[in-house]
């Protein structure tokens, strides 16, 4: 492992599959009755987030609460970057007061790369721009092994906002480092070029991406990040590419669907199929605690010495 | 290298500890063998069998992983982490009297984690200590309840046990290191 968890890339399997069996581990302190164990005494981690998070955050927080690290939250809102302050200034400010770990969420692709340069804190990437979000990709790595006791081979159907997402990004990297046989579907105006280069089949039709799909994992529609048209209407894109019990009946009769949240109920999935027996998305969110508690016990120990 | 132990006498000697388990506890009425992970579990199955024969009862059993608890985590300034595994301890411990199980007693260490782990599970109303091997040199106030054999060693020394079920043999050899 390398100082810092910025992207995904940066993970050989072996790291993959030592975070993936850590966080088995990790996930039997959650079921305890004394939820927290004395791991990371004595370690301060601080969650600079400056992009809207309740999953994320809460996650983070949890996470590093049971491993007993000292949690410090920044919340941008009511902190100097509104009265202009540079996210390095921020950064270097909060590293004189010598904290161990920053876990950054920023609007910006690249913000944790900066970072990393500047600090001598670990630095986790919890979502930067439209870049990646490495600990969404282990969790859903996590959940799905969790569910078929195997990556490679499945057939893992992402469906939605390509373009704007990040999460698939980190789980295309990821996936097919596992060898997994990835399909991703969505409208034409919202397919990034060049995304094939990944190793993955590209399709604009749903059916074609669902069918006898192990996995099928919906992206939301990030309306916050659109700048213009990229479909006609929430309706019409509901119809075209909206997960329905209908369209799942394509998939192999043991598919699991995933979500990372937050769901537009009606618009990229329906809500039955959300709330439906297939669905794991509330279980994605318990995994995320125990991988995150994974990536900051992993990382607190250093880099290996090269 | 010399062997300290071998298969007939490892086999033997938990016999006699499941003895004088049953024989200190007057039987196995809320008795649950926790084992410390790797060796501690194999020999914590090895007692519930041993248990089972004598008694006809089966002694609920666990298996604990200290890792998260070690006093030295954090200490060193590179190096991997030391790999965490599962603890699964599939009962309440409550009342229980716990039988805590190691392979070798050393400094004592990876018994006072150990402790601190299972009090974070529940309140048991006594923890024993169970080890095949004790080697001395304790560096922490703890003392076995059950020992196997007592081995004088000095510290440039190391005390290997080998089980079965994941070395492939029953054996207590000591080495030079």
């Amino acid at each position: 492992m390398r100082k810092d968890l910025l992207s995904i890339g940066d993970l050989t399997r072996d790291d993959i599959y030592l975070i993936l069996d850590t966080a088995d581990a990790m996930r039997e302190v959650g079921e305890r009755t004394i939820k927290k164990v004395p791991t990371l005494r004595g370690k301060t981690v601080v969650n600079l987030f400056y992009e809207p998070s309740t999953r994320t955050r809460t996650s983070f927080e949890i996470a590093e609460k049971r491993l007993s690290a000292d949690t410090l939250n920044v919340a941008v809102a009511v902190s100097s970057v509104q009265k202009g302050e540079t996210l390095v200034d921020t950064a270097l400010n909060i590293e004189a007061m010598a904290p161990d770990m920053i876990v950054i969420r920023h609007s910006s692709s690249g913000a944790g790369h900066l970072l990393s340069r500047v600090c001598k804190s670990r630095i986790i990437n919890a979502g930067d721009g439209m870049h990646e979000h490495p600990t969404q990709a282990l969790l859903d790595a996590f959940t799905i092994r969790g569910h078929k006791k195997r990556i490679e081979g499945l057939k893992i159907a992402i469906v939605g906002d390509l373009l704007h997402s990040r999460v698939l990004r980190s789980n295309i990297l990821l996936l097919t480092a596992l060898g997994a046989d990835v399909w991703v579907c969505g409208p034409a105006t919202l397919v990034p070029p060049g995304i094939a280069r990944l190793g993955v089949h590209v399709t604009t039709s749903v059916d074609e991406a669902v069918a006898d799909a192990d996995v099928v994992m919906m992206l939301r529609i990030q309306h916050e990040r659109m700048q213009g048209a990229f479909f006609p209407s929430v309706r019409e894109y509901f119809q075209t590419f909206g997960m329905t019990r209908e369209r799942l009946a394509r998939a192999r009769p043991d598919v699991i669907i995933m979500h990372p949240g937050p769901m537009n109920r009606g618009v990229e999935i329906a809500s039955d199929v959300a709330d439906g027996p297939y669905s794991v998305i509330l279980e994605q969110v318990a995994n995320g605690v125990a991988v995150r508690m994974a990536v900051l016990y992993l990382l607190a120990g250093g880099p290996e010495a090269d | 290298m010399p062997i300290l132990m071998d298969a007939d006498r490892i086999g033997r000697t938990l016999t006699r500890i499941a003895h004088e388990i049953l024989e200190r506890n007057r039987g196995v009425d809320e008795l649950a063998l926790v084992g410390i992970r790797t060796r501690g579990v194999t020999i914590a199955k090895r007692l519930a069998a041993a248990i089972l024969e004598i008694n006809h009862h089966e002694v609920p059993t666990g298996a604990l992983d200290i890792t998260m608890y070690r006093d030295d985590l954090m200490r060193h300034a590179v190096g991997p982490q030391p790999l965490i595994r599962k603890t699964e301890i599939p009962f309440s411990i409550d009342d229980k009297r716990i039988l805590l199980v190691d392979d070798v007693l050393y400094t004592g260490r990876t018994i006072r984690a150990a402790l601190d782990a299972l009090i974070d599970f529940g309140r048991p109303r006594a923890i024993q200590l169970v080890v095949l091997v004790d080697r001395g040199h304790r560096e922490l106030p703890i003392k076995a309840d059950y020992v196997g054999k007592n081995v004088p060693t000095s510290p440039s020394q190391s005390v290997q046990v080998h089980l079965t079920e994941i070395d492939g043999r029953d054996e207590v050899e000591i080495r030079e290191s």
